[in-house]
């Protein structure tokens, strides 16, 4: 899947990397995600924003997406400049259904283990955009300094083909 | 013999087990059930355990480690314990505020101020 057409970022100007399922092995990108961050000026709360976000996904994709099967890899994609920042993790597993998991602030679910992890990368990014499958999500975080950005929008889940 | 965990600090102050995390990114998804360990055996080692978590060193958690400290708390109300949380910095304050978990758990500004409603000054 191409880069969603309104996060404003070709899809050759990505960086692309791949990894085995193992968290330790994200640490290195990470790291360069949080390097291209500071280098661009990004203020503390939007660095924290976007690695919460960031880990939320790729941990995903390696417990849930590819069932912690090493031999599965995660596929990255990301894109820093001082006026946004695009990041994609894409799991080889079958998907799920963003819309099928409850909300964690309901009063029934507020004292469940799980399930928080999609909601958080929605309060802390600007749009969260799922493959159709599910199994690869698009995160765009635009910079609270950027001209034409106010509120962040949080949209709702939404199956992009 | 079994190695303890090098991701908490723990001390006694009167009848409450104090717990600092030794890690500034703690609560990272690969240590987060060796602290779960660490912390089950302290809130299931006595009956009424007063157990409090202190965040200053902490400056980033996943969302797993909310899910942790919910299994926690529920540990130490079956043991008639009490558990309270202190000195989460603002960001960190924030996810319990949007996940509504600061509604869920005793936190105060400072370890001084959890210790004292503990009933210990």
């Amino acid at each position: 899947m191409k880069v969603p057409s309104d996060f404003g970022v070709d899809d050759a100007d990505f960086v692309n990397v791949t990894v085995p399922s193992d968290l330790r092995k994200l640490r290195e990108p990470e790291a360069r995600i949080m390097t291209e961050l500071k280098r661009c000026g990004y203020d503390q709360d939007t660095v924290f924003a976007i690695k919460l976000a960031f880990e939320e996904a790729v941990t995903n994709a390696v417990k849930h997406g590819n069932a912690n099967d090493r031999s599965k890899l995660i596929h990255l994609r990301y894109y820093v400049d001082p006026q946004r920042v695009v990041l994609m993790v894409r799991d080889e597993g079958p998907g799920f259904h963003p819309d099928g998991v409850p909300d964690p602030t309901a009063d029934e679910n507020l004292e469940r283990p799980s399930g928080r992890g999609l909601m958080l990368m929605h309060s802390y990014m600007t749009k969260v955009l799922y493959s159709r499958a599910g199994n690869e999500v698009w995160l765009l975080k635009e910079s609270p300094s950027a001209p034409g950005t106010g509120t962040s929008s949080r949209d709702a889940n939404s199956n992009v083909g | 013999m079994e190695q303890p965990s090098s991701h908490l600090k723990i001390k006694r102050t009167g009848d409450v087990s104090v717990v600092e995390f030794a890690d500034r990114k703690i609560l990272e998804e690969l240590s987060i059930q060796e602290i779960s360990d660490e912390l089950r055996g302290l809130a299931e080692s006595d009956v009424g355990a007063q157990l409090l978590l202190n965040f200053e060193n902490v400056d980033h958690l996943a969302s797993a480690a909310l899910g942790m400290l919910i299994t926690l708390h529920k540990r130490v109300q079956e043991h008639n314990g009490t558990l309270k949380l202190s000195n989460i910095n603002r960001q960190i304050f924030q996810v319990f505020k949007i996940t509504r978990l600061n509604r869920v758990f005793d936190i105060h500004d400072t370890a001084e101020q959890a210790l004292a409603s503990f009933g210990n000054v």
